[in-house]
Order: C-alpha cells, then structure tokens, then sequence
C-alpha cells in the first residue's frame, strides 16, 4: 500500500467514529479498528522491500516554495516505529472497547486516538523536516484532547495544559533548530540531510541546531528536567496512558533522536548533553518510580526511566549503543504496554490504583497476575525474558563509557538505576499480587479476572516478552536491519548476533548486583519510604506552577494598562497610534507635485457644506439628546447623499439615501428601549483631551484628502480598463453596475454573504435575548413616554397601502435598469424593503407578519443562492466562476432588449439585501412586541366596519 | 471643492471620533456611522473629484468619473449597514440584560475615567 495511505487513512477514518457514535459502541470500536487494521495490513505489505534494506518513498509536492513537500520514507526504523505504533493501536483499541465506561464518549475518544495515530505515523514515516514538524505539533495538540478527555477531572485537565505547555514549548524550539538545520544544508528533505553529515558538524550554528533540536526531543520523551510532565498526564484514562505515554508519543523524541543520529551524533556536545541527560533521567526516574503508591505514576517514573536509559545508549554515538537502544525500543513497548493495561485491568477491577491497598491479589486474579509478572519480571531485567537482553546490553555498553573523570562512575551509576529499576519491578509484583490471601470485600471492590477483551491484548505482548527472551534470534536479523537504518553510514555496526548468555562478563555481575540489591531494597522497603517522606524534596509541578504564574503577572503587567477593559481606551490608542504612523509616513514619505487644480465652488456647494458641517459639530455637541442627535446625523447623510449627486455618483447617492433610512428606522427602534438622554459623565478636561485627539485625528484625514485631490494617481487607475470594456465585456453601460456584477462579482457575492450573516446573527442575538432573562424584564416594562391615543393612524395606514404597489413598481425599475442606468440589486433591494417597512410601521407587526408568505431567512438563502448557482452556472461552459454573458433578444412588439446573466445575479444581490434588511428590522419589531406595546389585531385603531359590528352585537364585544 | 470635500472630511471624523471617545453605547454608535460617512467619502474622493460626469456610457461624453471607487463605496454602504445593525443589537442585548449601557467595562478601576 502507498506510504501516503498509510499515514491518510487514521486521519480519514479519524470522521467515522464521531459520525457513527449513535451506531453504538460496538460499532465505533470496530469501525475504529478497522481503519487501523487496515493501516497495518497496508503497513505489512511494505515488509518484504524493508527486510530487502530498501528505502520505500512516495509522495507529491505541496509547497515547493516553501521546500515543504509531502515526501514519505519508510525505512527499518520508521517500519519499526510504524509497527509500534499501529500494532500496539490494534490492542488499545480492542482494551478500550471495554474499558471505557458506558459514560464516556466512545465516538470522541476514537477520533482523538485516530487522529493521533495518523500524526504519530506521519512523524516517523515523513521525508521532509517540515512536514515532519507539522506532524510533530499535530501529536502535541491530539495528546491534548486525549490526556484531557475525562473533562470532568480537574487533574486530566491540568495534565493536559502542562503537557502541551512542555511539550509545545518544546515543539517551537524544534522548529527553529529544523528551519536552521535546513539553512545549512539548504534542503529540508531529510534524505538529503542524513547525507551531509561533516557539512552539519562543521557549521558553526551545529551547537545552536543540536540544542534545539534536542530541546524538542527532550520535552517530549520527557527527559530530566523536563520529566514532571508525564506523571500528571496519567490522569487520562488508562488506554491513553499505555498507548501515549508508554509506546509512542513519548518515543518520539528518542525517533528523532535516532533519525537525526547519523548527523547529530558523535560529537562532543551531543555525548555530553544527550548521555548526561539520559543518565540522570534513567535515576532519577528509578528512584522516584519506586516510592510512587499509585500503580500508574509508578509505571509512568518507570517509563521516564526507561526513555533515560534509552536517550543514554543514543548518547554514546557508538553503534552498538544504537543497536541497543533499537533493541530496547521495541522491548520496552512490549512490556511496558503489557504492564499499563494490567494496571488498568487492577483499577478497573478493586476500584483503586494505590498500591498500600492492594495485595494478595493472584489468588482472586491470575490471569492478570501471570501478564503482569513476566512483564514486570523482564523490566526487572531477569533472564529469559526480552527486558534482560537489552538490559545486558546496556550495561555492557555503560561498562566502556567514560563520563567527566573517573571510569567506575557510569557503570557505577547504570547499577544503581538498575537497582532501583528492579527493586520497583519487586515492589509492585509484591505489593500488589504477593501477599496473604485476602478477602474480596476487603477491597474497594470485589476484584476477579477481567473478561478477554480486557485480558488477551496485553496477554499478547506477555507472549512476546517471553518468546523475545528465549529465543533472541528470532528478531535479531530485524535488530539489526533496524539499527543499520538508524546508523546509515555514520558508523559500522559489528553486531551478528543476540546472546543470552555472554560468559563472565562485567555486564553480568552489574546484572546480578542490581537484581540482589533490589531484592534487599524491597524488603527494606518501610523504612527506606518512611525516611523518602521525611526528605524535602523539589516537587517539579510547583516549579512550573510558579513559572507559569511569573510569566502570567508579566503579561497582566505590560497588557493591563493598554487593555483594562475600557472601550474608550482603546479607541484612543487605536487613533493615537494611526494617527503617529501616519505622520511617520508623511514626515519620511516623498510628497509629489500638484498635478491637479482647484475646481470652482459656487454658493450651493457652500450651502451644502456648511449644513453637513453645522449638523456634525451639532450632533457632537448635543448628543446628550439622542432624538434630536438622530435628526442632525439624518441631515449628514442627507448631504453625503447631495454630495454623491453631485459628484457624478448617481449610485451611491441612491444606496447612501435609501440605506439612510433603514438606519433610521433601526435606531429609533432602538432607541425605543435605551435611555433618552446621555448622561453628563466625562470631566472637563477629559472632554478637552478627547477633542484634542479627535482634533488631530481630523486634521490628518483633512490634510491627507486635501493633498492627493490635488494630485494625479501615480500609475494609470485600472478603472480606464473597467471603463473600456463594460460595454463589450459586460454588455452594461452603468459601469458602477457591471464593475459590481461581472468584473468584481465575487467580491459582491462575499459580500452579500456577509451582510446576510450579519442579519442572520441579529435574528440569532435576538431570539437569545428573548428566551432570556431579558424577556421577563421586556413584559414588565413599562413605557416611558405616554403613547399615542392612536397607534396605526388611518392617514398613514391607508397612504401607505397606496403607495406600496407604486414603491414596488419604482424597485422593480430601478432593479432592471440597473445595468444601464443608475441603479441595480443594491438599491432595488433598499427601495423594495422601505416599501415593506413602511407596511410594518404603519399597519402594525402583527396586520403585516400575518401577510408575510415566505420567511426572510429564506429570501437571503434563496439570494446567495441564486448569486453561486449564476456563478456555478458558467462552469458548464467550461468557464471560471462567474463569468457572465449577454444577449440581445428582440421579441416582435417589443423593442430589442438585453439578457444577462449579470442579471441574474443581481436579482440574487437583490434577495439578499431585502431578506438582510427585513429580517434585521423584523428582530428589533420582535423585541418591541414583547415589549409595552400592545399591537392591535386589527389594522386601524378607528375602524369604521368594526365600530358598526360592535353597535350591532354589543353582547359580543370584548 | 477640493477644499470644502476635504474639510469635511476632516470635520466629519473629528466629530467621529470625538463621539467614539464617549462613555455610552448610543454616542459611540453615532459616532461609527459618522466615521462611516466619513470614510466612505474619503474612499470616494480618493478616484478625484468629477462633477457632471457619471460613468454612466454614452456616445457624446468625453469624460466619466472613475467607477471602481464608487463601486466598492456602494457595497461599503450597504456593509456598514449591516455592521451598524449588528453593533445596535448588541448594545441593545448588554443594555436590556444589564441596565447598563456604559461602553467600559473596568478591569482595574479608573477613577479618572468614571465620576
């Protein structure tokens, strides 16, 4: 199967299980593990070009700009990681199954795991750093969801932010040295840089590039000092855990490690941090591992440890410290998963992880006691099984290695991590399973072996711990296919075979010593936890907790007083601020000549400008009367509008004056609930510095205006294009109209989208508010003006009936013409709403929503509709979007006319603005009628019928 | 004309601004539709000033007034509509939901600002 599948199909099947939620959690699970199979299957078909020692590559280009291409490479250790990851996937899914209760939501929690998978499979199959990077955040951000998914826990919650706090942070750091790494080789395609191993070293940002680069590897295998945050990722339910933080995630570091090594490895600094590193992981680990009650913080110090020991063999930048470092990957997994689910299995089952609880437990469960013991046996490094082996070979390694000064200080130290690495193995066989025989109601729960779901997944891996360990030779071959696509050229790997027995050698007393000291540490164990709680020790999750607060006051410190909340304050710095760039820009900008004269001004114009001008200075000075501040911004617009005519814009003049009224009659309706009056609230000098800033503010945007209506553009304007072919493109001589219809139509399509989402969220804002608290507020208003003894005059009732049909009529015009005259969908649509408002207002809500056929939403959807579907429509033709067409068509009696497709979409343009506009002012009216107004049945307050009516039934009136 | 545009211009986002600045949600609606005018001009302006030559195509004309500015402004217009309908309703809904219709909403308070 092709790599590209391979890494596509969890992030595709990543859909089902959320879609299929309601088919049950059978059908999750298996659709979940179907996917994956098939990825493995896919996976296997690639063995035998792998066990050839061929490199399988696929892939496209995505970016070649960038250098960012999806190129995928499956070599020995990408096959080995893939087969982790997918493998171990199988058995976790098959365990969650039955571990998540009926509770949890299965279908949420697959398309975490899945698309974790995809991510993790991306990582280690990818060819290209950059896309390797994208896959890497992508594991950060999956871990996330899946550390967090139990989002009632605090704990999980917490975990889940320290996680992706460390191992994000982690990830940045990565980039950089990645996009570093790719500037000294100048190829961000791995294959590339694995051959370019004395370039890299040579080059002075080496040390910068191997620290970050490090530093991303680090934070996510969990390395000291970076180790805390594993323990509190645990609190993800147990699949996570085993699955994460025990076989995968976690390893992605030591991948990186283990891809980067043929170019990174073998200096000095890489042998000093990387083995160091390792080395006080793989302790401090150990040690904390082993005065840990909670089954699962055990196991995840143990892990720490572990990934320590592994970061060490890497460290060494020998080959046989790769080759067992290979060789412990794959151990580890086994056991380690195997161990996670009995301890998910022991949870599970008495109710508790805490080990001072347990005890005695093979008696009541020994299917999970036989799992748990060869895994745990091998851990401890016993022979005959697969933990051994590779135990052996680290110490064997660990028995040549020198480290600052004297030569029994590594192997020293590797014997004592071991110790303590055997000794918690003991502890937690011990104190959980060994032990007099209790009864099961002495437990949080009555414990007994799970059902086989539960047990044969990590029964599985304890078979192959057991078969690993008896018989090496069965994967040796593989080990070492491994470890020689680990190696490349880097270095020759001398390794035949994998012995269990070496003869006398020091790796062997080191052996022993550990396994017998952590047999007497065990026994001794009381004491020595007594004492461990005595000792102060740093707890690492204050450390970050205290980082995080210093970095949070820094931030509150330098944001606080440019964002406290106060819009005004904003608006100021915002204004400031424009206001400073462009005087920057003025004071070291060339200013070009005057190009361009003044043009006469004649008294009209004056007149016009000093009543636009009068009325602005009035609304900034009395606004504290809002009525009268809605007359005066009338007469603005009005101008603008004036303005507009006269200065050769018969369109915007039409839009300006007809959106002019439907504001309004927006605000008024507004301010049917808002205070009347703006209270006096500002100080003095408060008011002075505003109209200081306003002031400048005014004066920048005057003096700009002024300076280039006194100049040519600098290059020919594109509209002389707009211009020349609006009649023989277009077939429309308003060229305002064809610029909005054809050649910038899908600038208008998205912006009657907008505009109709815009409606569409008062129409959602307002159902909010009336299904609120607002809502009862709304009833018992009541109103702060006297009413009018006659709601719905008759004058204006039966005026505008008469005028409707003629505002139709006038729409209908403007709509047609628009394409040749001033006019079109925009202003048609205002025209057409006035027409409708003018209904509402003067007849009532209810008189006019009882006449109202078809919903507004519905007229903006049919609009943007028609719009595309114009659009969409010249793909028939095997055009681009939204071209358009014309043609003139003669029909006997009538003149020649004109059909457009630009037609089509302007009645589009039109339903859009009528539905937009409609369904606002509708939203405002729906307020009002909960409101104090009570809105009549009938039309006319003074009905002459009704009067009638009621003269003649008095016993039936109201 | 060039001048009396202009100034407007000028005057109308002065008295923008300045109603922005205030404390209440009403005066800083008003003051965004101001502003609005007063960019949608300043857009407008910015294809020169042409007085009695729409561009509307005809045989006899020599000169038009440049269509691409007039074109964005229109849907400028009817946008800021929208825009302005939107901000309504939610001064409106703060204002119904709180009794409150203060524009500042204090983290640190700021004796300075609020009597």
């Amino acid at each position: 199967m092709s790599l590209f599948l391979i890494v596509a199909l969890p992030f595709f099947g990543a859909l089902l299980p959320s879609l299929m939620n309601s088919a049950g959690r059978q059908a999750v699970a298996g659709v979940t593990f179907t996917v994956t199979l098939l990825a493995f299957v896919g996976l296997m078909t690639n063995l035998p070009a792998v066990l050839n020692g061929d490199v399988v590559q696929n892939g496209f280009d995505w970016f070649p700009e960038l250098g960012l291409n999806v190129t995928l490479m499956l070599d020995g250790l990408g096959f080995l990681f893939a087969t982790m990851i997918l493998g171990i996937g199988l058995l976790i899914i098959a365990y969650a199954r039955f571990y998540l209760s009926r509770n949890d939501n299965m279908g949420e929690f697959f398309t975490y795991l899945l698309l974790f998978q995809g991510a993790m499979v991306g990582i280690v199959l990818s060819n290209n750093i950059l896309l390797l990077l994208v896959f890497w955040e992508l594991t950060s951000l999956s871990s996330f969801l899946l550390i967090g998914y139990w989002k009632h826990l605090e704990a999980g919650r917490q975990g889940a932010r320290m996680a992706l706090t460390v191992t994000g942070l982690g990830g940045l750091a990565l980039i950089a040295g990645m996009l570093m790494l790719g500037k000294i080789v100048g190829s961000y395609d791995l294959s590339v840089i694995l051959q370019n191993r004395e370039l890299i070293q040579a080059d002075p940002l080496y040390v910068p590039v191997l620290l970050l680069i490090l530093l991303g590897a680090f934070t996510k295998s969990a390395q000291f000092p970076f180790h805390f945050w594993l323990p509190h990722a645990m609190a993800a339910p147990t699949p996570v855990s085993a699955y994460l933080h025990s076989a995968t995630m976690v390893k992605a570091g030591i991948f990186l490690m283990a891809r980067m090594w043929p170019v990174l490895s073998g200096t000095p600094e890489w042998f000093y941090i990387v083995t160091t590193t390792g080395l006080i992981t793989m302790i401090v680990g150990a040690v904390i591992a082993l005065f840990k009650h909670d089954l699962k913080a055990l196991l995840a110090f143990s892990t720490v440890s572990h990934l320590g020991l592994i970061t060490m063999l890497l460290g060494t930048g020998t080959a046989f410290g790769a080759f067992a470092a290979m060789f412990h990957i794959l151990n580890h997994a086994t056991f380690k998963a195997a161990l996670f689910m009995s301890a998910g299995i022991i949870d599970h089952e008495t109710n508790t992880r805490d080990i001072r609880k347990l005890g005695g437990l093979r008696h009541l469960m020994p299917i999970t006691f036989l799992i748990a013991i060869i895994a745990a046996l091998s851990m401890a490094g016993i022979p005959l099984l697969n933990g051994f082996l590779s135990k052996e070979m680290m110490l064997e390694e660990m028995a040549h290695t020198y480290l600052f000064g004297p030569k029994w200080l590594v192997p020293t130290l590797a014997t004592f991590g071991s110790l303590f690495s055997a000794a918690y193995c003991f502890r937690m066989i011990g104190h959980t399973f060994l032990g007099p025989k209790r009864k099961p109601e002495s437990y949080p729960a009555k414990p007994h072996d799970p059902s086989v779901g539960l047990w044969l997944p990590p029964a599985i891996l304890a078979v192959l711990v057991v078969v690993i360990g008896v018989a090496p030779f069965l994967v040796q071959d593989f080990v070492i296919l491994i470890a020689k696509s680990v190696i490349r050229d880097a270095a020759h790997l001398d390794v035949k075979y994998i012995k269990i027995w070496h003869g006398f050698v020091p790796a062997l007393y080191m052996s022993i010593v550990a396994v017998l000291g952590g047999l007497i540490i065990v026994v001794m164990f009381r004491p020595l936890s007594r004492l461990w709680d005595k000792t102060p020790r740093p707890e690492a999750k204050n450390f970050f907790d205290n980082i995080i607060m210093a970095i949070l006051i820094c931030a509150r410190s330098c944001i606080h007083p440019l964002h406290n909340g106060a819009f005004t304050r904003y608006a100021m710095i915002m204004v400031i601020t424009t206001v400073a760039a462009g005087y920057h820009a003025w004071a070291t900008g060339v200013v070009g000549n005057v190009t361009r004269g003044l043009q006469p001004v004649g008294w009209v114009e004056i007149g016009g400008w000093i009543m636009l001008v009068s009325a602005a200075i009035s609304l900034a000075a009395l606004h504290y009367n809002r009525l009268l501040s809605l007359i005066l911004i009338g007469i603005v617009g009005l101008m603008v509008s004036i303005g507009f005519v006269f200065l050769s814009a018969p369109d915007l003049a039409m839009t300006q004056i007809t959106v002019e009224v439907v504001t309004i009659i927006l605000l008024l309706l507004a301010l049917n609930f808002l205070p009347n009056l703006t209270p006096l609230e500002s100080s003095m000098w408060r008011r002075g510095s505003d109209v200081i800033v306003a002031g400048c503010a005014g004066l920048a945007t005057m003096l700009l205006t002024y300076h280039y209506l006194l100049r040519d553009a600098i290059s020919v304007p594109i509209s002389e294009f707009h211009l020349a072919n609006s009649y023989e493109g277009g077939g429309g001589t308003n060229v305002v109209n064809v610029i909005l219809v054809d050649f910038r139509g899908f600038d208008t399509f998205g912006e009657i989208i907008v505009l109709g989402i815009a409606a569409l969220l008062i129409y959602a804002l307002t159902e909010t508010l009336l299904n609120g608290p607002v809502r009862a507020r709304l009833l018992n208003r009541a109103p702060d003006k006297q009413l009018s003894g006659t709601q719905h005059p008759m004058m204006m009732v039966v005026l505008t009936r008469v005028m409707m049909p003629v505002v139709l009529m006038v729409g209908f015009y403007i709509f047609l013409r628009g394409h040749n005259e001033p006019g079109g969908g925009f202003i048609a649509g205002l025209i057409v709403s006035i027409a409708v408002v003018m209904q509402y207002m003067a007849s009532g809500f209810r008189w006019a929503s009882d006449r109202q056929r078809l919903p507004y939403h519905g007229v903006i959807g049919a609009g943007v509709l028609i719009a595309g579907l114009t659009g969409i429509g010249s793909w028939f033709f095997s055009k681009p979007f939204l071209t358009s067409d014309f043609a003139y068509l003669r029909i006997p009696p009538f003149e020649k006319f004109e059909i457009a497709t630009a037609a089509l979409f302007d009645l589009g343009v039109f339903l859009a603005v009528v539905g937009a506009v409609m369904l606002t002012l509708e939203s405002f009216s729906r307020l009002a009628r909960r409101a104090h107004v009570k809105d009549s049945d009938s039309p006319m307050d003074i009905d002459p019928s009704r009067s009638i009516v009621e003269l003649t039934q008095p016993q039936k009136g109201e | 004309m060039e001048v009396l545009v202009a100034s407007a211009v000028g005057i109308m986002t002065t008295t923008g601004l300045y109603l922005i600045l205030r404390l209440r949600t009403f005066p800083v609606i008003l003051g965004m539709s101001l502003l609005t005018y007063a960019v949608n001009v300043f857009l407008f302006a910015s294809g020169r000033l042409t007085v009695g030559a729409p561009p509307i195509l005809t045989d006899d004309a020599t000169m038009y007034a440049d269509p691409l500015p007039q074109a964005l402004v229109l849907t400028a217009i009817v946008i800021s509509f929208g825009m302005t309908a939107v901000v309504v309703m939610i001064a409106l809904g703060a204002y119904l939901g709180t009794d409150d219709d203060h524009v500042d909403d204090l983290i640190v308070s700021d004796d300075e600002d609020v009597q």
